[in-house]
Formats: structure tokens, sequence, C-alpha cells
């Protein structure tokens, strides 16, 4: 799904978004555009410590503030900068228009309240169902999300839970208001695979049947494979690419998006497969380098790349790169994971 | 690369009907390990795999003697090694090494890495002076690091930095066999393989014998020969990695790997995904008869009756099932 005004739920611009530290300005976010059409899913991938969980939250207005601020950008969200919000305003949206899940349920569970009531909550706050009516609601969504005995699950705690079915309770409470726009940040990363597989059907369900848009957050390009139709490649707080998922896995352009795809082994190849780790590691983001961030790791940098930030190229209409391989003067590169396939 | 010839070769450990239960309290035990069998030869890497508490690193420290087996022996190189007398045990303990999941927290923080990986050699007394630090030296290039990093503290690296700091404490002493307890999960995706292709080239180098315990099946695939698949304390499959994904037979083990996305647009969209039911149960009180029954659809009378048994159902291939013909 391209870019499409009438369908266009959450259009992130040139977003900012700092931490001050006793040790300096951690710029985490530097400057991070994407958007979200109406039941897409969209992906956000990168190393750990790249910003996603800050570009994430900052949408929200969920970070930290202090010592985090939103420098610059705008969050247009059905027509409204969420960045001008009132911290009621944003309150009336949380839960009720964008929910969010994160990776590890007992964070985002209150220990001391039965799951029940913690569905019940945003129900009767913002859809002003009554108590009844509320309790019939989460006994509802327990079920969607397939958790047995649901009538009895309501009234029990979140360690009465196993992990697998906190996580499914923390979705039960993201969707119970029905929202628009779903925040999963490494929704599945602390659970084992068999329910993770459980997890993510779930979701593809819920995305198909409720038309719910989602922003995942992960590390496992398998799950982006499974789950995503267009995928955002994050690095060092900046975007440094976009495209759909096959413009991303069969066509991507940047090094960093080939590192990423080459340095995991697959389930599926015959035979031994050579990996290709990126050597080094990802800059400080106290001081980010004044040019490409990925210049000091990437195998093809040129001098420009140390000195200045590429723009963006566009491949296609959702397709877009910033690598200084693109300019007319660059020499040709061979493509490695456009070779690997044929 | 080429996959390894491993006919032949002498088995360096052997694992039999080792169990290790846990006393947990109002009486109940918690078993763990509840009768594991297998062996792993020179030189080669077996893989183990399974979800989470189903006793990978249990067995695992019970090889190397970091936990007393409840029952069951553990064979290094002929001798058991649960019998040894205290010469031999300090040789067991130099031979048998383990690298550990938490880059983090199984480095002292007080130490400089030149004493993390001086350590063992110190204990064992097998270096002193110049000879220790010119090892050391030496173990810090072999893992990619440089001797300038010998007196730093832990705290002054990354991840995968700290991980080879492990790799190279566990080095230092020479050993023939370790144990790699998820040494990789801790990492980011574009550092795994650095640390894994490390692995795969000191084990050419050196002849080392691997236990590699991990979630990540895929890299589990692409670094071991053969592979035990783990279910509630016991092992339910364990073949080759290649049969293992050409030709898996236990249930569990097709469930569990048709439940692992890959990273391929294409592939995925045309995949039918084996959905299990339900969770991981409980290891305390498991139930009698197969520990998979309550997730298997196939399961029938007998398996609600009896364990069934590891047995070989083609050369090589070993499965616990009684459906499994
Ligand atoms: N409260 C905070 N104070 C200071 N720095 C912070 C804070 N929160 C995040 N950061 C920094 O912002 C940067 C981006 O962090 P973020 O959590 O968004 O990374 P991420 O891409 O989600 O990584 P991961 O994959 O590890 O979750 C990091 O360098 C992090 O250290
Ligand atoms: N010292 C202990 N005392 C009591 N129970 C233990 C002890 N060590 C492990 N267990 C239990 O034994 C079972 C197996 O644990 P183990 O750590 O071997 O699992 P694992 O397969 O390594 O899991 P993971 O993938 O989460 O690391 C778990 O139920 C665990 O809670
Ligand atoms: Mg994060
Ligand atoms: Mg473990």
């Amino acid at each position: 799904m391209s870019r499409d005004e009438n369908k266009l739920l959450i259009d992130v611009k040139d977003l900012r978004v700092s931490f001050d530290t006793y040790a300096g300005e951690v710029q985490a976010v530097r400057g991070v555009s994407f958007y979200v059409n109406k039941g897409e899913a969209l992906a956000i991938v990168g190393e750990s410590g790249c910003g996603k969980s800050v570009t994430a939250q900052s949408t929200m207005q969920l970070i930290p503030m202090p010592p985090g601020r939103i420098k610059e950008g705008s969050v247009m969200f059905n027509g409204k900068d969420l960045t001008k919000f009132t911290d009621k305003q944003m309150e009336s949206v949380r839960g009720s228009e964008i929910s969010m899940i994160f990776q590890d349920p007992m964070t985002s569970l209150n220990p001391t309240m039965k799951v029940g009531k913690q569905i019940m909550e945003g129900l009767i706050k913002h859809q002003k169902m009554s108590k009844q009516d509320a309790k019939q609601k989460a006994i509802e969504m327990l079920d969607v999300v397939g958790i047995p005995n649901p009538e009895k699950r309501v009234e029990q705690y979140p360690h009465e839970f196993s992990g697998g079915m906190r996580q499914r309770a923390m979705i039960a409470i993201a969707l119970a208001c029905n929202p628009k726009l779903l925040i999963a940040d490494e929704p599945t990363t602390a659970l084992d695979v068999t329910i993770q597989a459980q997890i993510l059907d779930l979701m593809k369900d819920l995305q198909k049947d409720f038309d719910t848009a989602i922003i995942l957050i992960t590390h496992d390009l398998g799950v982006v494979a499974d789950m995503a139709q267009r995928i955002v490649v994050m690095y060092a707080g900046v975007v440094i690419e976009s495209g759909t998922l096959d413009e991303i896995f069969y066509d991507g352009q940047h090094p960093y998006t080939w590192g990423l795809l080459k340095s995991v082994p697959r389930l599926d190849t015959q035979g031994k497969q050579k990996l290709y780790p990126i050597e080094g590691t990802p800059p400080d983001l106290f001081s980010p380098p004044k040019g490409c961030p990925f210049a000091a790791r990437c195998e093809y940098a040129m001098p420009i790349c140390r000195e200045e930030m590429p723009e963006k190229t566009h491949l296609s209409k959702d397709h877009f790169v910033k690598c200084w391989l693109q300019h007319e003067m660059a020499p040709d590169v061979e493509n490695p994971i456009k070779k690997g396939r044929e | 690369m080429s996959e390894k010839k491993l006919e032949g070769r002498k088995n360096i450990i052997e694992v039999n009907n080792l169990k290790k239960h846990f006393k947990v309290g109002k009486g109940q035990i918690l078993k763990a390990v509840d009768g594991v069998t297998f062996s792993i030869r020179e030189g080669e890497t077996l893989g183990l795999v399974g979800e989470s508490g189903c006793g990978k690193s249990t067995t695992g420290r019970a090889m190397i003697r970091l936990y007393e087996a409840t029952e069951g022996e553990v064979i290094f190189d002929g001798m058991n090694i649960q019998r040894l007398n205290r010469k031999e045990l300090k040789n067991f303990t130099k031979q048998a090494q383990m690298i550990f999941q938490d880059p983090y927290a199984s480095l002292n923080p007080r130490m400089t890495v030149g004493d993390i990986i001086g350590e063992g050699m110190d204990i064992h007394g097998l270096r002193k002076g110049k000879e220790r630090m010119a090892k050391i030296y030496e173990l810090l290039e072999i893992v990619g690091l440089n001797r300038e990093h010998a007196s730093r503290f832990p705290h002054e690296f990354s991840g995968g930095q700290r991980q080879r700091i492990g790799i190279a404490r566990a080095l230092s002493v020479e050993p023939k066999f370790i144990v790699c307890d998820e040494p990789i999960s801790a990492l980011d995706v574009s550092i795994q393989a650095q640390v894994v292709n490390l692995l795969e080239e000191l084990q050419e180098e050196m002849g080392l014998t691997y236990l590699f315990i991990a979630h990540d099946l895929s890299m589990v695939k692409h670094i071991s020969d053969r592979i035990a698949v783990m279910y509630l304390g016991a092992v339910m499959e364990l073949t080759t990695s290649k049969v293992l994904y050409d030709e898996p037979l236990h249930p569990y083990t097709q469930a569990l790997l048709s439940a692992i996305p890959i990273p391929d647009p294409e592939v995925e969209r045309s995949r039918n995904r084996i959905i299990l039911e339900g969770d991981v149960p409980s290891p305390i009180n498991p139930p009698e008869g197969c520990k998979f029954q309550k997730r298997c659809k196939y399961v029938k009378d007998i398996c609600r009756e009896k364990a069934p048994e590891l047995r070989e159902v083609k050369p090589e291939h070993f499965v616990a099932c009684h459906i499994v013909k």
C-alpha cells in the first residue's frame, strides 16, 4: 500500500528527540519521517539503540520528559498534530485510538490489579461503558486473544498467567477499545517460537478483522517477512531506507540493509551458508558523525560519506534510500542480495 | 564451506539417562532433566534446542559438573565425571569449559580483562609471568581484540566484545569441550554472526567440541552438525541438522520448525504454519507417559500410559514417539 492521503492514518515528519543526561545530549532520534495507512502493518527495523522505541514512544508522548524532549517534528494523526496535545488530550487518545504493547508484559500490566479490571478500565473511561458491560467485553476480549476459561481468568492476577498468556492479556487490553493504530514494540521477543507463532497469528487476524494499523518494532527479519507490508530501516537515529517488503528484501539498496539481511542464517537453505557480520559497532549518539552514520562500518564508504549525510533518492513510489552510492558519480556496486537470488 | 566428516570419530562425551531433579518446597519435585541420553563426537557441534525451561542449561551444567546429577552418568574421555579423584577432577575442569549467555553478568567488573582471561591459568598453574601475559595477548588477538585491551575493564566493552572476552577466558586453559549456553542471545543480530563465525574458526583450528545451546533454531542449524530437540526435560528427536530440517519426524519438532519465520517474504506468503495450542506444561509433576501429549494432535492412549524411548528409526536418526514408525 503506498501513500494515499485518503487512507493516511499517522504521518510523522522530521521527528527529533533528545535526552539530556549528565554526560550530554543523547540525540536518539535525528529527523525521522514515516507514515502508516489505515489497516497497514509497518515494520521498523534496526540495531539495538538505533532509536526504534524512542521513535514509537515519542509519537504517543510516552518518553520520560525530562530527560527526554521532542525537539522538532510533527505527528499528524487523523489530521491533528499529537505533539501539540496537552497531557489530558493525549490521555484520551492513548488506549482508545492508539494502543501500545511492549516486549515485557510485566512492565505494563499492573501486578496488583485483576486482569479483567485492567481491560475494563479503558472501556469505562473511553467508551463510557457500564461496569457490567465492560466486564462482559473483557471476557469477550480474553476469548478473542485465545485465553481459555475467560470467565475465570478475568478474576486472576497477572502473576497467575504464563508468559504467553500475559502477552495475550496485554494485547486484549490494547485492543479492547478497538484502536485504529497498534504500536507493538518487540511483542514476541521474550516468547518461545511456538508461542510467538500464536501471537503473530492473532495479530494478523485482528489486523484483518478490525482493520487495525500496526507499527511493528522488531529485530527479527523473519517476523517482519511474516507480518509487515512496508519497512522502515533505521540506523543511529535516522531512517536510511524504506520501501515495501519485497523492495527491501529483494531490492534493498543501502549497504546497512544488505548487512542486516546477510548476517542472519536461514532455516530453509541447503548446505552451509556463509554469514557476513557487520563489523564494528554503531556510533555514539552523544556526538553522531557529521556524514552518513554508517560510513565507519561500510565497506563501500567513499570520502564524501564521512563529510555529508546523503539526501533521499526515490526509487519507486514507496522505496527510497539515503546513500551516496546512488549518486551518478559513484562507482557501480553489485547488489549482493539481488545476486544471491539468481 | 563443506560439511564435516564425523563417521569414525570417537565420542568425547557421553550422557546416559541423565536426570536432574530439584526439590522446590512442599515436597514437590521439579524434573528439569528427566532421562537424557546422547553423545558428542570429537570436533563435533551438537546443538541443543527447545523452549524456555525445557532443561537445556541444566543439561549443559550437569555435563561439566556445575550441577550434581540426580541420576545417570556423564562419561568424559572414558571417565565417569561423578567418580573422579581430585587430580582427575582438576584435569576435567580444565578440559571442559563453559561460555555463558549474559556477557554482562558473567565477567567480574572489578577485574581487568587480562586478569579475567588469566584467572584460569592461575588456578591450574599453567603459565606465569611473561609467558602468562604472552598467552593473554595471543588469546585477545585470536578472538579479534587487541593486546591494549588487557588492562581495561569489562564495562568499557560492547556486548559482542564482552562475549569475545568470555570466549578467550574459556580458551585460556586449552579445553577440549565447551558448553556454549546461548552465547549469542544477548547480542544484536549483526554482532551474532561475528561471534558464531569466531566459534567456527576456533573449532576448525583447535579441534574443539561444542554443545551449543540456543533458542534461535536458524543459528543452531547453521552451526551444528547434529541437533537434539528437548521438551520438558526429555530429548524428543536427535539427528543431523540437515535431516532434522528436511525430514523432522517428531510432531513437536515439526511444529517447532514450522513456527520459525523465515526472512523471505515470498517463502512466508506460501507457508502453512502448524500452530501449537497451549503453553509448555510445568516440569513440576509432569504428565505420565509422553511429555508432549497435552499439545500433540496425534495423541493416542499409549502416549498417556508409557513414555516413549528414544529409538533409532533410521541410521543416525533418533525419535522418541509412539506414533512414528
Ligand atoms: N531515558 C533515556 N535517557 C537517556 N538516553 C536514552 C533514554 N532512553 C533511550 N535513550 C537512548 O536513546 C537511544 C535510542 O534508544 P531506543 O530505546 O529507541 O533504541 P531501540 O532502537 O529501541 O533499541 P533496542 O532494539 O535495544 O530496543 C539509545 O542510545 C538509548 O541509550
Ligand atoms: N537451581 C534450580 N532450582 C530449581 N529449579 C531450577 C533450578 N535451575 C533450573 N530450574 C528449573 O529447571 C527447569 C529447566 O531449567 P533450565 O534453565 O535448564 O531451562 P532452559 O531450557 O535452559 O531454559 P531457557 O531457554 O529459558 O534458558 C526450569 O523449570 C527451571 O525453572
Ligand atoms: Mg527498543
Ligand atoms: Mg537456559
